[in-house]
């Protein structure tokens, strides 16, 4: 109808007919369409989405979201990542690295997506799928039916060098969607860092299988870009005696809603998921965590921390979820948001579901302000009120960093986030 | 040095004086000791002198060298060199002693126009000064007073008064909660930096602290207000008969 061209208000369409309909991927795509379908986008009423809403990720106009005067691509030079780089959602060969590393193979969805087999067809929208099954995640539906680039990562050893994506954002009404599948054969070894605000508008997919013994660290640093929105999803396989450890900085963002749906499916596996953020004014960032822990022995942690002033708005929304048969679960996640004034808010649901009975697990969510008599101990030995709160805000962050074992990843991150208060005083 | 004049203090947030006109001069080069009751108001001195918010200053002065302190922030008096030991040292985690070491001395050098002090330097300076109040690395590592004994937090106290060099010290019952060894070896810290460009005022309950950090002149303060002044001796009257006599004297 002509009248929703001009409606605002007007959904992004879901449609079988733009669907991919042949190649290895067709069939996912439109299992994924079809729940999509049945569910339809989300909107504020929904459960899941009561505290952000998500009609700006689902709006069929884009808003605008204003460039940075330059990009803040070399975040992670200091670890000689492989580079490979997206502007506004599109492969830049000439800014990228060969993608040549020794024990992993990468491709991108784009040039694979029409062939007729790939080993991703086993992957590609599984995980999604399964993550389906507890809360309905439409954005992520979404975007395994509609996305055309990611990039699609085979590791089969250890490998040392990182691999960085790097996504840079210069088209102001950008709309991207993104489609990541890594698959880490047993014993191999990965550390993904993601850097950088991708596009005025991102969709983001990792699916992740972490075969046993196999480790997965992941970093990510939400760029600068203040006015850019994104929802992102992880989702985890993880088997036997593998470890997954997923880290976001985020700083800056008028929207940010990032899932992690992780299921510990093998015995004594592990997976620490953290995340640290520092948001001003209209900052919204939601955290929306589901961790199933289905196996023997295994371990999880998630580690949130907000830093939250001028209004900025910080959720969480975190579950482990025990099965009956995974006995000696060993769950632990904490929630703390500091609010540096009156008008920011931090909302909290924290949940344990436990159907087994030999089990530790325990959850923690705090709002709190800066510690008065912390404050007066370091300005009465000379320190300035800004340096002061901004050392205890680094220390309130710390225990989140923390959770990064790489002391020259974790050293990178403290260093951007100490530069990012600086800035701000 | 220090000139308090006729200080009235109340508290912020409830209509109730605390300090009710105290008078009290320290010179450089003399240790002052405040000795009185529980409530007399001698923490709440110690707060006010530092900057501490929650307090309304409703009448009288305090000069430090010549400048009215009293409408300056907390920082601000630190780098003019007041440095106050806390009876309760706060602890910080996630802050780490050196770090906070550091970048409190490098911000009073900046605030008096002087250079930042190296790291290399500052690591000899720290270790020589810790060493003689027997304070370990690992003390030096761990975040600010966290997971430290009484006495460690006391030491500390005195460590960051070694390295700051204030001119004027409050140490505000800086021997509650420590054994004799303890208070001794703080004691020595103390003595350490008796010169005669630093004056000294030392809050305390207790005669004995005096016998190690030895005072030019004791004051008596009651309900808000100093009511008697002496030498060393007005100590040991205190601690042989208590304050009652005095008090009765006083009223």
């Amino acid at each position: 109808m002509e009248l929703s061209k001009h409606n605002n208000d007007a959904e992004l369409e879901i449609k079988k007919s733009t669907v991919l309909n042949s190649g290895w991927s067709a069939k996912a795509r439109i299992d994924a369409f079809e729940r999509l379908a049945k569910s339809g986008l989300p909107t504020v009423r929904d459960e899941y989405w009561k505290y952000t809403n998500p009609k700006t990720l689902t709006n069929k106009i884009v808003e605008k979201a204003s460039l940075l005067p330059e990009h803040e691509s070399d975040i992670f030079k200091s670890v000689s990542p492989l580079k490979i780089v997206f502007v506004d959602g599109k492969f830049s060969p000439e800014k990228s690295d060969e993608f040549i590393l020794s024990g992993l193979s990468i491709e991108r969805l784009d040039t694979i997506k029409k062939l007729d087999l790939h080993w991703a067809k086993e992957l590609y929208g599984r995980y999604e799928k399964l993550g389906q099954l507890s809360v309905s995640r439409p954005l992520a539906a979404y975007n395994t039916a509609y996305a055309n680039e990611g990039l699609i990562i085979h590791v089969t050893d250890r490998v040392e060098c990182p691999i960085n994506i790097i996504y840079e954002h210069e088209d102001e009404y950008s709309d991207v969607i993104l489609h990541h599948v890594i698959k880490i054969d047993s014993n191999a070894e990965l550390t993904l860092l993601e850097s950088g605000a991708a596009a005025a508008r991102l969709n983001q997919v990792l699916e992740v299988e972490v075969n046993e013994d196999a480790k997965f660290n992941h970093i990510r640093v939400l760029g600068r870009d203040h006015e850019r929105r994104a929802a992102t999803h992880i989702f985890g396989e993880l088997s036997r005696g593998s470890t997954l450890k997923s880290f976001t900085l985020t700083v800056n963002g008028i929207l940010t809603r990032n899932e992690c749906f992780l299921n510990i499916a093998g015995d004594d596996a592990m997976a620490h998921i953290s995340g640290a953020c520092v948001g001003d004014g209209d900052f919204h960032h939601d955290d929306t965590v589901f961790v199933t822990h289905d196996a023997v022995g295994s371990e999880s942690r998630q580690v949130f921390k907000k830093v939250l002033r001028n209004g900025a708005t910080g959720v969480f929304q975190g579950k482990i979820l025990v099965k009956p048969d995974a006995q000696k679960t060993d769950g632990y996640q904490i929630s703390q948001s500091l609010l540096l004034d009156e008008d920011s808010q931090f909302l909290a649901k924290p949940e344990l579901e436990i159907y087994a009975d030999d089990v530790a697990c325990s959850h923690g969510s705090t709002s709190g302000a800066i510690d008065e008599d912390a404050l007066f101990y370091l300005t009465s030995r000379g320190i300035s009120k800004p340096v002061a709160i901004d050392m205890l805000t680094m220390a309130f962050l710390a225990e989140a960093v923390d959770e990064i074992d790489n002391y020259n990843l974790k050293d990178v991150i403290l260093e951007l986030l100490s530069g990012w208060l600086e800035r701000r005083r | 040095m220090l000139k308090i004049n006729n200080l009235h203090v109340s508290l912020e947030d409830e209509d109730k004086e605390i300090l009710k006109g105290v008078d009290l001069t320290v010179d450089a080069g003399t240790v002052h000791a405040i000795m009185g009751p529980n409530g007399s108001g001698k923490s709440t001195l110690s707060y006010v002198l530092s900057g501490k918010e929650g307090y309304n200053v409703t009448d009288g002065s305090v000069e430090l060298n010549g400048d009215n302190i009293m409408d300056l922030e907390p920082e601000e008096r630190a780098a003019l060199g007041l440095f106050l030991a806390f009876q309760y040292p706060i602890e910080i985690p996630g802050v780490g002693n050196m770090t906070f070491l550091r970048t409190a001395l490098n911000a009073q050098r900046k605030a008096r126009g002087e250079d930042e002090i190296s790291a290399t330097d500052f690591l000899r300076l720290v270790r020589e000064k810790a060493a003689t109040l027997k304070i370990d690395s690992d003390m030096l590592k761990r975040p600010v007073n966290v997971g430290f004994s009484g006495g460690e937090k006391k030491r500390n106290e005195i460590l960051q008064m070694a390295m700051l060099e204030p001119k004027i010290c409050i140490l505000d019952e800086t021997d509650s909660g420590l054994d004799v060894d303890a208070m001794k070896l703080v004691a020595n810290g103390v003595n350490a930096l008796r010169n005669e460009g630093r004056g000294f005022l030392v809050i305390t309950h207790y005669q004995r602290l005096l016998d190690h950090i030895k005072p030019d002149v004791v004051h008596i303060m009651a309900d808000g207000k100093i009511i008697k002044s002496g030498g060393p001796e007005l100590a040991l009257e205190v601690e042989n008969n208590g304050y009652s006599d005095l008090l009765d004297e006083a009223s």
